[in-house]
């Protein structure tokens, strides 16, 4: 895609930081995550207990308490690609949302460079709307310029291969099959120039040729940018991607490291 | 896809390594707490709400989204339909036929319209497609964070987009509404004069009017949802009491006899100035002694204090949207 004019500049900053100097972008700090789920504890979902919280004024015992992440302490730094693995409900997205400012942290300090970016740009698209208009209307809410998205607007719907099988992109997104719409979205999403991007998940749909496609773009993303967070339940496409591996198990940052060490544990421990 | 660059692949080269050994070896950094490795390289927390002013600024850089969300939910609104885009007209139309047949027919709210009985449809219409545009605003600012909580966990924009988005999406309406209120004054022998051109300034009142409502609502929605339940009962006793489908000065003075500060206070509510004016502006008939007193001031007031007024206290919560 028509980005690569601006690695050179980005090398530039890099290396006037110091001479061999690593330039962090995200510094988490003992960074605990709390949820309140209304509505969540049993019994009091009633009626009459709702009226009786509103005239007291208070929200009871109906709220309840998740610690999704726990005491997770680390330090990104530009250049990196940084795999989150652990198994589900182990706090992993959540902790990804926290970097992106979307929720507030409990305890502890999280600084960022820049506006770290999540690859959520699905929340912006609508269904009833042809290819060609979610592609602005993403652009858009991900805060590219008009002339930008014009500019690589066609690099889009070429990488999303939506126009592969006949003019799809002019069709409402409602008639796209999941992993057409899936292929999509990451197109929209990886067009635009992210200091820090996280992408949760993105990767498990779309054939074999997009994977390997938008692993590329990931890499190129990459190098480009800075810090790329990708969440995934495949340890191939970490792999293939990712350069470092944080581990998450009940919200507590379990391992650190190279890709390669963090996995082979993670396997030894998913097989038991 | 991506041309390699020489020095990058160096760096890069002694990333991997560093990161091999888990801790950076011999680096300046060592020993700096997380705080001060932050503050040497200029790091921020992230979350904190912008100032106004760099929060105006935010927003105008946004005003591309804002049309383009607007636009959309525009069209996706009736995209399944098979008349497609004609509802936009087929529905106020509707609306204004159904309160014709119950106030104007059924009730006889025809009494006491200013310029006689014969302009009771112009006025009825008029008064229909004035006030929808404050309800349907209110209606969707109320649930323009609630209800599009995805959105907001996702991406990063200033919230107020939502409102503001939500508010343009109701003024497209209104316009499409306006082609058919153009068509029955027509019908009714009510010919362009220059009063009509009163009609953008008095649409540009209302929308900063209802925007800022909405923001108001759309804030307090988004800590109680409930209110969404709620507003559709509110906006309606609001609606009887602002004189849509009746004159309010003759209903108040003649029928029920409330007294003059109460009709004062009545005709003071936002929405009535809206509609008196939109009548004064289109209808033949309609005279400057038909608006109540300090209409044009009043109308300005409640643009000015409820536009600024709930920009503001939309702002002050910014960082709190879409959490917990």
């Amino acid at each position: 895609m028509a980005v690569a004019e601006k690695s050179p500049e980005k090398n530039a900053t890099a290396a006037s930081a110091g001479e061999g100097e690593r330039r962090p972008t995200v510094i988490a700090d003992d960074v605990h995550i709390v949820y309140r789920v209304y509505g969540g504890a049993r019994g009091r979902g009633s009626a009459t207990a709702a009226l009786n919280r509103i005239i007291r004024r208070r929200p009871g015992g109906n709220v309840r308490e998740v610690h999704a992440v726990k005491g997770v302490s680390f330090t990104a730094y530009r250049g990196e690609a940084i795999g989150l693995i652990g198994s589900n409900g182990s706090g992993k997205s959540t902790l990804l949302r926290a970097i992106a400012g979307l929720l507030p942290v409990e305890r502890g300090k999280v600084y960022t460079d820049g506006q770290p970016s999540l690859l959520g740009v699905n929340a912006a698209l609508m269904n009833d709307l042809t290819g060609e208009r979610n592609v602005i209307l993403g652009g858009l809410a991900m805060g590219m310029t008009k002339d930008q998205i014009e500019e690589r607007y066609q690099d889009i719907v070429d990488f999303s291969g939506i126009n592969e099988k006949g003019d799809f992109i002019s069709l409402p997104m409602r008639t796209y099959s999941s992993g057409m719409a899936a292929r999509l979205r990451f197109s929209i999403a990886a067009a635009k120039d992210h200091d820090v991007l996280m992408i949760d998940e993105a990767l498990a749909t779309g054939d074999k040729k997009f994977q390997k496609r938008s692993e590329a773009r990931i890499r190129e993303l990459r190098k480009e940018a800075g810090t790329v967070f990708l969440v995934s339940h495949n340890n191939k496409s970490i792999r293939d991607t990712c350069n470092r591996v944080l581990w998450l198990e009940h919200g507590v940052l379990r391992m650190d490291g190279p890709t390669d060490e963090v996995l082979k544990e993670y396997e030894e421990f998913t097989r038991k | 896809m991506h041309c390699e660059d020489e020095s990058f692949n160096v760096s890069e080269t002694t990333h991997d390594g560093a990161i091999a050994t888990s801790e950076p070896p011999r680096s300046p950094d060592d020993g700096l707490s997380p705080a001060e490795l932050a503050a040497k390289y200029g790091l921020t927390a992230s979350g904190a709400r912008p100032s106004l002013v760099e929060y105006v600024r935010r927003l105008w850089a946004r005003r591309h989204f804002i049309l383009a969300f607007s636009r959309a939910k525009l069209v996706a609104q009736y995209s399944q339909a098979k008349l497609g885009q004609l509802w936009q007209v087929a529905t106020p139309l509707l609306n204004a036929a159904v309160y014709f047949f119950v106030f104007g027919v059924l009730l006889g709210g025809r009494e006491g319209v200013p310029g006689g009985r014969e302009n009771y449809v112009p006025f009825l219409v008029t008064g229909v497609f004035v006030f929808t545009f404050t309800q349907t605003s209110v209606l969707s600012g109320v649930r323009s964070i609630s209800g599009n909580l995805g959105l907001v966990r996702a991406l990063h924009f200033p919230r107020a987009a939502l409102p503001i988005s939500f508010s343009l999406q109701q003024l497209q309406q209104l316009l499409y509404s306006m082609i058919v209120l153009a068509v029955i004054l027509l019908g009714f022998g009510h010919f362009p004069d220059w009063t009509w051109l009163l009609v953008a300034p008095i649409l540009a009142m209302q929308l900063l009017f209802n925007t800022g409502l909405a923001m108001v609502m759309a804030r307090l929605g988004s800590k109680t949802p409930d209110l969404a339940q709620l507003m559709p009962f509110v906006m309606r006793t609001w609606m009887y009491a602002s004189g849509v489908m009746f004159s309010l000065e003759y209903m108040l003075r003649e029928r029920a006899g409330a007294p003059e500060w109460l009709v004062s206070v009545a005709q003071a509510n936002p929405a009535a100035v809206y509609m008196d004016l939109m009548r004064f502006a289109l209808i033949d008939g309609y005279t400057v002694s038909d608006l109540p007193p300090y209409g044009w001031a009043l109308a300005v007031g409640w643009a000015v204090l409820i536009g600024f007024g709930g920009f503001v206290f939309f702002w002050k919560a910014e960082e709190r949207y879409g959490r917990g």
